[in-house]
């Protein structure tokens, strides 16, 4: 949330439900509602660290409304997030050390736990899949796309792992 | 009742000194309206299973019911005359006749199975309607994409409304989008009660199913339940925030 605002407010100064509704177009059905006290929280953390400021606007008929815009330092820290690649996808790793672990000291039968997890796996992929009628908007499409070649390519991976134990692979 | 059961089934084949145990021992059930999917790694014996069911080969031992029929003992004819009222068979490769427009090869079938000319054509035309390619009905299958193929190949396994659709590896010469689509029309079909079992390799295709089934070996090693109540997934539960 701290770089989305940051690069909703490198557009153009805003208040903070200006930023709920912005954050709204751009990831709608995306992300959960998001709710706009979470919102001036981050924004209290982000005037804290230096990276944004505010000042008070005076409106006629209503209170002042705190409208915040970018610092230099806030644009920096902006610009180094999205220079930075994010980090590779990593092994499941919880799975990983459960299968070594649990093989190693004979507390479970690797077979078992793989066919667990790939029982697991293929009900979120039927998930994801039924997700794919009530993505409309393209950011969704991809997202859901993602997330079918992210579990496909985990289901490959269970399977190497079973053909290693099944052909007596040893640690 | 169920529309398919299988018990201890087996299909060997020997290869020389060796013996292969394709089908290991499968005792399957399939219900009313149920979709059933069958996945494994290739050489699990999977093709053959659904081979067996369709009579497109005979098991070495055990049975296998279609409806109240134990059909495994039925002579060749008269198994060839239930298969054709009562099975419906999707291949990976479509199995068209090339020389005949995508109408014909739906009409073929009937009027083998005994319906009518004109009931045939009715039929024909109805079920290519539904799937969407009625305006190439006078196409000939080389002149149609491998998704028009599919449904042709769809429209001719269905023409008979039989009880139970068999499908090997219906998507597997499919781009993405095609392969949507012909997912799309199985879920659409099983919804109006079509029972099916179908193979593949893909997860994303078995996890269409109400029941997925993992063959190792030549035997069900593994059964996940998709159908009922899944696990309730939002959009926004996707990306990382």
């Amino acid at each position: 949330m701290r770089h989305a605002l940051l690069a909703l407010l490198s557009k153009e100064s805003a208040h903070g439900y200006e930023l709920k509704q912005a954050v709204e177009a751009e990831f709608g059905e995306l992300w959960p509602p998001v709710n706009v006290g979470q919102i001036y929280k981050t924004l209290g953390r982000l005037e804290a660290d230096g990276l944004v400021r505010s000042a008070n606007v005076a409106q006629a008929s209503r209170p002042d409304k705190k409208v915040f815009e970018l610092t230099a330092a806030g644009r920096e820290e902006l610009t180094v997030w999205i220079d930075q690649p994010a980090p590779a996808v990593r092994v499941k790793d919880e799975f990983f050390t459960k299968l070594v672990l649990a093989s190693r000291a004979k507390v479970a039968d690797p077979l078992v736990l793989i066919d667990r997890q790939r029982r697991a796996h293929l009900r979120q992929l039927r998930s994801v899949t039924d997700l794919a009628d009530t993505a409309s908007g393209l950011a969704a499409r991809l997202a859901v796309e993602g997330a079918v070649l992210h579990l496909q390519a985990d289901l490959k991976w269970l399977e190497r792992c079973e053909q290693a134990f099944t052909t007596g692979g040893e640690f | 009742m169920a529309v398919l059961r299988t018990v201890d089934l087996h299909r060997q084949f020997t290869v020389g000194e060796t013996v292969v145990r394709a089908v290991d021992g499968i005792d399957l059930t399939v219900g009313e309206g149920e979709f059933v999917s069958v996945m494994g790694p290739s050489g699990c014996g999977k093709s053959t299973l659904l081979h067996l069911l369709g009579g497109l080969d005979r098991p070495t031992s055990g049975e296998i019911h279609l409806g109240e029929v134990r059909v495994d003992r039925l002579k060749e004819a008269a198994w060839a005359r239930l298969r054709r009222r009562r099975i419906g068979f999707v291949f990976q490769d479509y199995n068209l006749i090339d020389d005949l427009s995508a109408r014909d090869n739906l009409e073929l079938p009937a009027v083998f199975a005994g319906a009518s000319p004109r009931q045939a054509r009715d039929r024909a035309g109805d079920l290519l309607d539904q799937l969407g390619i009625g305006a190439k009905a006078g196409a000939l299958p080389p002149q149609l994409s491998g998704g028009e193929r599919q449904r042709v190949a769809i429209g001719r396994a269905l023409v008979n409304e039989p009880d139970l659709l068999l499908a090997d590896e219906p998507t597997g010469a499919l781009d993405s989008r095609a392969t949507t689509e012909v997912l799309q029309i199985l879920g659409r079909l099983h919804e109006a009660g079509q029972a099916i079992v179908l193979v593949t390799h893909d997860p994303r295709v078995a996890t269409t199913a109400d029941r997925l089934l993992t063959m190792r070996d030549g035997q069900v090693v593994d059964e996940t339940p998709l159908g009922g109540r899944r696990t309730a997934l939002a959009l926004g539960d996707l990306l990382e925030r």
